[in-house]
């Protein structure tokens, strides 16, 4: 959870120092209620569906019309929804979260084995090709990678790699924004009179990086972990495309089986019909992996966004 | 001696340089150049593998679902970008006055919250969120005249209703670097226009905005680039809308369709190179006008 949880109004600021800053504050604009306004309504319109979301995962189908949007339903109906979710298919969920699991972590060792490396060396060494190497990197990944989906489907079908689970981790595994973000890193925050120094003492260029480099480079490491796995664990159309079997499906692509089979959404859902509480409880559990990763790498976060990349 | 040495360990630091990106070059000629070449090469060719010009584009500019979805995304860019920009330079200033350190941190989390539901997950929720009867803000839409999801998701609300889910989970992220943006404005210069008179409002038009200008350009290509690419809110929405809503909505989607439902992937690669070619424009554009990459 966030350290600073203060409720909105409050001022967190012990006493004494409010008190030496009132000289200061006195000059400053009273705060503005329109101001304040329009900041709490956009806190409600950004958490009132994450909340509605936990509790009708708490509701029986009936309770979620009947009662109030906001209510908590009871621990009973949270577990049938949990029993009736896991029971869907026979456990599909556990398989498609397992599979999210594996897809996202293997591609996430693939990329920091294989951008961390090349990050540093467009950095800091040279050799032939680099610079066009840099250039193709910021094109690609200023090119948004769901374009290259359908003949991603054509290439992977050309060598008859349609329906392994690799012919999702590798494309996930290639992600040129964490080779920029090493690249960044590396240039700005290494300084090269270490590396230098190594060398003197006659360290490789590998034992150099190894041993000087990467000990360095943890935020950076951290950083494009984390994007990477977001990226990846969120990806919809890329799986939706390439992987043809339900057991293979990632839980985002498994959400959309999980909807087809609701009879409020889709009348001709068969035998298999899904309450609507549990698609919510199903959505929660999807969500879960990303919403831990998120609030514990929260301020290393923020810290990362400010120096100066993100990508949607 | 100087030379020599030099020599050498330029020599060296190539062949470990070339070693250390050679996974990576690896991974963007599998997965970036090729899927590129394959496509270009589909693209211009017919089903039989023989050079077909343009026909292919005009396959898919002929087909009547063509035009209606570059529309369909065109006018959901309009919502997305304006919203995005009025919204998120709005509120970064509204964080950032004077006395907001700790509730604007929290605010600021808050707002980043819907991030962790990107993907499949953040749809799921606003089919529920826009559904009338079980919807948590049910009241706000009845009183709008909405009384049920198909009345909600009618073709014509579309494009307002995706830019509201794309803010939903994105606007976060952009306030924050935003709010970063803001911090790096020197103090000194805020004083300064205080002292001059200037109030909040003047400030944040002569001074703030002008300094974030080069952030607000960055955001706008990248949001534009990842929005050309709707798919998964209109494909899912399509098979919760009992009908309301068609699978051709995006040039995504109907990229998807030739491949997938007509067999005719020649057609779906025509598209899929002209989305392509947008983000391309897009990317030259950014590299050329924003000046992000000067550090090389």
């Amino acid at each position: 959870m966030p350290t600073d949880t203060a409720p909105v109004g409050t001022d967190t600021r012990p006493a004494t120092v409010a008190t030496s800053r009132s000289a200061r504050r006195a000059r400053r604009p009273i705060p503005n209620p329109l101001a304040g306004a329009v900041l709490v309504l956009f806190a409600v319109f950004f958490v009132l569906p994450v909340i509605w979301l936990m509790l009708a995962a708490t509701k029986t189908d009936d309770q979620l019309v009947h009662d109030s949007p906001l209510s908590f339903g009871s621990w009973e109906a949270l577990r049938a929804n949990w029993d009736a979710l896991t029971g869907y298919q026979g456990g599909a969920i556990l398989l498609w979260l397992r599979n999210s699991a594996v897809y996202s972590f293997v591609a996430l060792v693939i990329t920091l084995c294989v951008a961390i490396p090349a990050g540093y060396a467009l950095a800091v060494t040279e050799f032939r090709g680099r610079r066009t190497l840099l250039v193709a990197t910021l094109v690609v990944m200023l090119m948004p990678n769901a374009t290259l989906v359908v003949p991603l489907f054509l290439e992977v079908n050309a060598v008859h790699l349609i329906g392994s689970m690799w012919s999702v981790i590798l494309p996930y595994s290639f992600y040129p924004f964490g080779v920029y973000l090493a690249y960044i890193y590396f240039s700005t925050a290494l300084p090269r009179e270490l590396l230098d120094a190594a060398k003197l003492d006659g360290c490789s260029e590998f034992a150099a990086f190894r041993h000087v480099a990467l000990p360095l480079a943890a935020p950076v490491v951290a950083l494009v972990g984390f994007f990477s796995f977001v990226a990846n664990w969120t990806n919809y159309f890329l799986p939706y495309v390439l992987l043809p079997g339900s057991d293979q499906f990632p839980v985002q692509v498994g959400l959309g089986t999980l909807l087809d089979n609701v009879p409020q959404f889709n009348p001709t859902a068969g035998a298999l019909a899904v309450q609507r509480p549990e698609v919510a409880l199903a959505t929660l559990v999807a969500i879960t992996p990303v919403l831990l990763v998120f609030l514990f790498s929260q301020r290393f976060l923020v810290a990362g966004l400010l120096a100066g990349a993100t990508k949607d | 001696m100087t030379t020599a040495a030099g020599a050498t360990r330029r020599r060296r630091s190539g062949r470990a340089g070339h070693a250390f990106v050679a996974g990576y070059l690896v991974l963007l000629v599998a997965f970036g150049i090729v899927p590129t070449v394959y496509a270009i090469y589909f693209a211009f060719t017919d089903a039989g593998g023989a050079f077909a010009g343009l026909s292919n584009f005009g396959v898919a500019a002929a087909d009547f679902r063509f035009l209606p979805a570059i529309g369909h995304v065109a006018l959901y860019l309009v919502f997305w970008l304006a919203g995005l920009v009025v919204f998120v330079v709005g509120l970064a200033l509204l964080l950032h006055r004077p006395g907001m350190r700790g509730v604007g941190r929290t605010l600021r989390f808050l707002y980043y919250l819907p991030g962790a539901l990107a993907g499949a997950a953040s749809v799921m929720v606003w089919l529920f969120v826009l559904d009338p009867v079980v919807s948590p803000v049910g009241f706000l839409l009845r009183a709008a005249g909405f009384e049920t999801f198909g009345q909600v998701i009618a073709p014509g609300n579309l494009p307002v209703l995706f830019a509201m889910i794309a803010f939903w989970t994105g606007a976060g992220g952009w306030i924050v670097v935003m709010h970063g943006a803001l911090n790096t404005i020197s103090p000194d210069i805020l004083e300064a226009a205080r002292i001059d008179g200037a109030g909040a409002w003047q400030t944040a038009r002569r001074i703030q905005i002008p300094l974030l200008r080069k952030w607000i350009v960055y955001m706008v290509i990248l949001a534009f680039a990842g929005g050309t690419q709707l798919f998964v809110e209109p494909q899912l929405l399509s098979q919760a809308s009992v009908g309301v809503a068609g699978r051709d909505y995006s040039p995504n989607q109907l990229s998807y369709d030739f491949a997938f439902q007509n067999d005719n992937v020649n057609t779906a690669a025509a598209i899929s190179v002209e989305l392509l070619v947008v983000g391309l424009v897009v990317a030259a554009v950014f590299v050329v006008r924003s000046g992000f990459f000067d550090a090389d």
